[in-house]
């Protein structure tokens, strides 16, 4: 029972930085209908600018708010810079610029920081919980933060005025020009917070997995994963899937023999199909409907 | 009196097709006009074009500045309030959020409260279901929301595309008085487009007749009314 326990525990904390990257996806996606697939090479970076800043003796949690700064001017040029530019182009080309996007990051993050492992610390310590053997200290930490950022989340888009118009520029970018709403520079800021959420969900998961160029791969799948299970058109099924998949993953690695560390990956993959053939439209989004 | 929107020599087109061919009229400052013609005429394209919302060249003044070159959300932040086709209701959000969006170019906070209060005096109905799903309404109860939504800007000048289709005619005849009480009490100049011709001719105090993207006649609603050729083309008797 302790096992199962432990296992669902630390399958939460995990989620939660699932349910980080796939909020971001989520945004961008409301946002441009398009999946960002340079979103965690775009966290991988932030991550490293916060490695370096500590490196030049910046403390932990002034690195942390100059990098949300960073990832936030960052995700509002690319979008100005390389994406804007194909508002209007046909899919293959935007996610051709996605590609581009990834590797380009990935290279430059290698170029300037190189492909070894480096440590990349936790503020909340890796000590028992409580005095609790069943979680981690920077376990409960990945899980506090991300619910003060969702909590923050729900606050900005349900009772500002900026929050709301974000929302009607995504849900219906016609009308919302219509009462006007600049809904270009809705889509910029909205690259702005994904980036910035990814950012922390970089810096999060960077003292579990270790910070390297290419860290952020399988935890971007499992970010898809968790979109695409709670609804792509859902910000709220995406941090509900994140978490989903977290625990999912835990447990069918620790029960279901022959499964381990090395086929986690393929599980994540088989989840996203699974829910692509029953049910497209995820736990929580929205089916749509397009009238012909 | 100078106009206070004035075109000249509009012409739009969708892709190679040209669906507007050198449209002029004008619309003085206070004025309820009416652009009446059938299916595919052009009148939709028209509002679509003031609002640049559509490919267009000619000239198109407000208050004597060109809105040639400025984008859609710029035109609207001028004062200029359009009601689409199909209404433009936010249906995922509540009644309440779809008026605070109306007026989310406004800054005066107590202002935008008051003048939510004031929607709901107009639209009881929009008070009682204000924290509804705008989906949820029915297609009359969207329209008069969609013509709050645009009041909440406080315009200058409303446009508004069809707001008859769709709707039951004792509803339609309750959305008209509200427009004209709008046109009257808070002095905003109003710019409808219609099929129902007969309707909008009873309200509006001046009429233009568009065929094929051009304007065919023009007049005070109540020489349109009397026209023989409108009456046959148009109103069926």
């Amino acid at each position: 029972m302790e096992l199962f326990t432990n296992q669902v525990l630390a399958g939460i904390a995990t989620g939660a930085i699932y349910a980080c990257m796939a909020l971001a996806v989520v945004m961008i996606y409301q946002a441009i209908d398009h999946l960002n697939f340079a979103q965690g090479e775009m966290a991988m970076f932030s991550t490293f600018v916060c490695w370096q800043l500590m490196q030049w003796g910046v403390p932990y949690w002034g690195a942390f708010l100059i990098t949300l700064v960073f990832s936030f001017a960052g995700g509002i040029a690319i979008e100005r810079l390389l994406f804007k530019p194909l508002a209007k182009a046909p899919i293959l080309t935007n996610v051709a610029g996605f590609i581009a996007l990834y590797a380009i990051i990935n290279s430059v993050a290698g170029l300037i920081w190189d492909f070894t492992i480096k440590q990349f610390p936790t503020p909340f310590g890796s000590s028992p919980f409580l005095g609790s053997q069943l979680i981690s200290t920077h376990q409960a930490g990945m899980i506090g933060v991300t619910l003060m950022l969702l909590i923050l989340l729900f606050f900005f888009f349900r009772f500002t005025r900026m929050g709301l118009a974000m929302r009607a520029a995504a849900s219906l970018p016609e009308s919302a020009r219509l009462v006007g709403i600049n809904t270009s520079w809705m889509i910029a800021l909205g690259w702005g917070m994904a980036a910035a959420i990814g950012a922390i969900a970089g810096m999060l998961i960077a003292p579990v997995v270790f910070l390297e160029p290419n860290m952020m791969l399988g935890v971007l799948i499992y970010g898809f994963a968790a979109a695409v299970l709670g609804g792509l058109t859902s910000p709220l099924g995406a941090v509900v899937g994140g978490f989903l998949v977290g625990v999912f993953e835990n447990l069918v690695g620790t029960y279901i023999p022959g499964v381990g560390n090395e086929l986690k990956l393929p599980i994540a993959l088989a989840l996203i199909v699974t829910v692509l053939v029953v049910k497209p439209a995820g736990l929580f989004g929205r089916p749509i409907v397009k009238r012909v | 009196m100078t106009a206070m929107l004035n075109v000249r020599d509009l012409r739009a087109y969708y892709g190679q097709v040209q669906a507007l061919h050198g449209l002029e009229f004008a619309l003085n400052e206070g004025s309820l006009t009416t652009l009446l013609g059938a299916n595919g005429a052009g009148k939709t394209t028209t509002l679509r074009a003031i609002c640049n919302m559509v490919r267009s060249t000619g000239a198109i003044e407000f208050d004597g500045a060109p809105l040639g070159g400025r984008s859609t959300e710029n035109i609207v932040r001028l004062g200029i309030a359009h009601v689409p086709q199909g209404r433009g209701t936010f249906t995922t959000m509540t009644v309440e959020e779809n008026l605070q969006l109306g007026a989310i170019t406004r800054s005066d906070k107590a202002g935008v409260i008051s003048d939510i209060e004031r929607m709901y005096d107009h639209f009881p109905v929009l008070k009682a279901r204000h924290t509804q799903q705008a989906g949820t309404l029915s297609g009359g109860e969207q329209q008069m929301l969609a013509v709050a939504r645009a009041l909440m800007l406080r315009p200058r000048l409303m446009l508004l595309d069809e707001p008859s289709f769709g709707l039951a005619p004792l509803i339609v005849r309750d959305l008209f008085k509200i427009l004209g009480k709008i046109n009257r009490d808070d002095k905003v100049t109003i710019l409808v487009v219609e099929q129902n011709a007969q309707l909008a001719l009873e309200l509006a105090d001046k009429a233009y007749v568009i065929e094929t993207g051009r304007i065919v006649m023009s007049g005070s609603a109540a020489e349109i009314a009397n026209n023989e050729d409108v009456r046959k083309s148009y109103l069926g008797y």
